[in-house]
């Protein structure tokens, strides 16, 4: 028989820790859906959409009841859209955001990431249609998600794509300022985004995946505090890592199982464990909170990024061994309005946004989950993107901007999205304008690094 | 279909006869049985066989939640093979 120890930390972890799943999401690709005529592509892509994921919804039902394993969101990413939009150019990209948000009512996941455009090196057909529908699609919808690539470590930075995200971000939020801004919420602006991506709002269905695939998202910062205060108590920072190490493995572990047996229920190939510390406002399952276990006052302050880096690398070096397919982000997550212990210590002022920064240069993704000020620049935010891009791509990982401008409020506000995606201080920004700079358009080369071969 | 049912709370007399009634009353096999207090609280744990066309999972889960209830304990049954790919290499 199991060890007793083992099967009460199990449960412990599950119904005192927030240990879950915290997405099980099924790639689906459009590639077969194009279609020269509006109505049929779009009626391709309904029909295929609910083909695929009609079980997806209570195949994970029904392991969470009998394997005990919590599944907090089912959710579906497909082909970049604007891939799809190529060959139909008269439709109105709005529509296929709409088609897209039926399906996902239809099949009951809460959110469809895909309305993407991949133009890391320049714009192909469909691409910039996309990008400009992208306000108002994620206005006119409840579960679409929107994500733009604008660079890589291979193909250096768009410029002009970086130009355009700005305006189109205020634009997300203007056009949802009713409701909390919560267009910009689910807009994603990337630097070598993964294919993979179970999580949103980035997630999307890359050109490279199978027809279909099973991708999963683990969570459980949870889990890793508690383990630390168990296990690591007066420990050193050998220790620390070692704890987090093991304590990924097993969070790894149900993910991979899930995987299995979700994929194998659904008659589709599993495709990838996401190795990813994702926190929600509950309070205990904040990465903040981890940090905050391995001796600092507050996260933002000095020692941050230390900290940050080991976790990270921790995270995925347990996770790694305890899962034959791993990919998507994989890393430890550090949205503000997400996360507990990041909102306190936003609100206390003791977390920047300049710290932020240097803490996606260690951390899985980039500045997630952020309000900024109503009145902040179009090209403030591109030159944010800018330097995020910068950072992923001389550093061959993903980073990612997703802010949100609180439309009419200013640092001292706050906007409240409610359910997982939490709550936000209106945060302070550098405003010094970099608007001639981000004129200038074209494309940063691809640096040195991408020369591997 | 082998799982694993754990009772946490306050000991009190009757957990053991009121689960494995439960159990029996449904053909569920109980393989193995331990109990201990961890940390102050007692946790018994049984491993169990559900019987093939038998009872459903979630039959047998709402009949073990409904005692845990009766009982004022958590009472949870998971397929055994979560704590195999947790901890087993």
């Amino acid at each position: 028989m199991i060890n007793t120890n083992d099967i009460i930390e199990t449960i412990r972890m599950i119904t005192d820790e927030n240990l879950d799943v915290r997405t099980v999401t099924m790639g689906i690709s459009l590639l077969d859906c194009a279609d020269s005529d509006p109505a049929a592509l779009c009626r391709k892509i309904y029909e295929k959409i609910v083909r695929r994921a009609k079980y997806l919804v209570p195949v994970c039902e029904s392991i969470t009841a009998e394997y005990g394993i919590p599944i907090v969101n089912k959710r579906i990413s497909v082909t970049p859209v604007a891939m799809v939009l190529a060959g139909c150019p008269t439709a109105n990209p709005v529509d296929v955001a709409k088609t897209l948000d039926r399906a996902a009512a239809e099949v009951g996941v809460n959110f469809i990431g895909g309305f993407s455009a991949l133009v890391h090196k320049g714009f192909s057909a469909g691409d910039e249609r996309l990008i400009a529908a992208i306000p108002e699609a994620l206005a006119q919808t409840d579960a679409v998600c929107a994500s733009v690539n604008i660079g890589s470590t291979k193909s250096g930075i768009n410029m002009d794509a970086v130009a355009m995200m700005g305006p189109v971000i205020r634009r997300a939020a203007e056009l949802t300022a009713d409701d909390n801004c919560l267009g910009a919420a689910k807009l994603v602006v990337f630097c070598n985004a993964p294919e993979d991506n179970p999580f949103m709002a980035g997630a999307f269905h890359g050109p490279g995946e199978p027809d279909c695939a099973i991708n999963v998202g683990v969570s459980g910062p949870g889990a890793v505090r508690s383990a630390l205060e168990k296990h690591a108590k007066g420990a050193n920072l050998s220790g620390v890592a070692e704890t987090i190490k093991k304590t990924a493995f097993k969070i790894t572990r149900m993910g991979q199982l899930v995987g299995e047996i979700a994929g194998k229920a659904l008659g589709v190939p599993f495709g990838i464990v996401d190795l990813s510390l994702a926190p929600t406002p509950a309070v205990g399952d904040s990465v903040a909170a981890v940090l905050k276990e391995m001796g600092l006052e507050s996260v933002g302050g000095y020692g941050t990024t230390a900290a940050l880096a080991l976790l990270n690398d921790a995270v995925k070096k347990g996770g790694v061994m305890a899962s034959g397919l791993v990919g998507g982000l994989s890393g430890a997550f550090i949205p503000v309005s997400e996360d507990a212990g990041m909102i306190a210590a936003a609100e206390r002022g003791t977390l920047s946004l300049e710290k932020l920064e240097a803490m996606t240069a260690v951390c899985s993704v980039g500045l997630d989950m952020i309000v900024v000020p109503g009145d902040t620049p179009a090209e403030v935010l591109s030159a944010m993107i800018a330097d995020e891009a910068a950072i992923g791509m001389i550093n061959s990982k993903t980073t990612a901007v997703r802010v949100i401008p609180a439309i009419g409020k200013t640092v001292g506000d706050r906007l409240d999205f409610g359910g997982l995606l939490g709550y936000g201080p209106v945060m302070p920004v550098n405003t010094a304008s970099p608007a001639g700079f981000i004129a200038r358009g074209g494309r940063i080369p691809a640096p040195i690094q991408a020369l591997k071969n | 279909m082998k799982a694993v049912i754990t009772v946490m709370g306050t000991d009190k007399v009757g957990i053991l006869a009121k689960i494995s009634t439960i159990c029996a009353q449904q053909g569920v096999n109980i393989d193995e049985v331990t109990q201990n207090i961890l940390g102050g609280t007692f946790a018994m744990i049984m491993l169990v066989t559900l019987p093939e066309g038998g009872i459903g999972f979630s039959d047998i889960s709402a009949l073990l939640r409904q005692g845990g209830e009766e009982l004022d304990m958590q009472v949870t049954i998971t397929r055994q093979d979560t704590f195999d790919a947790m901890h087993r290499i």
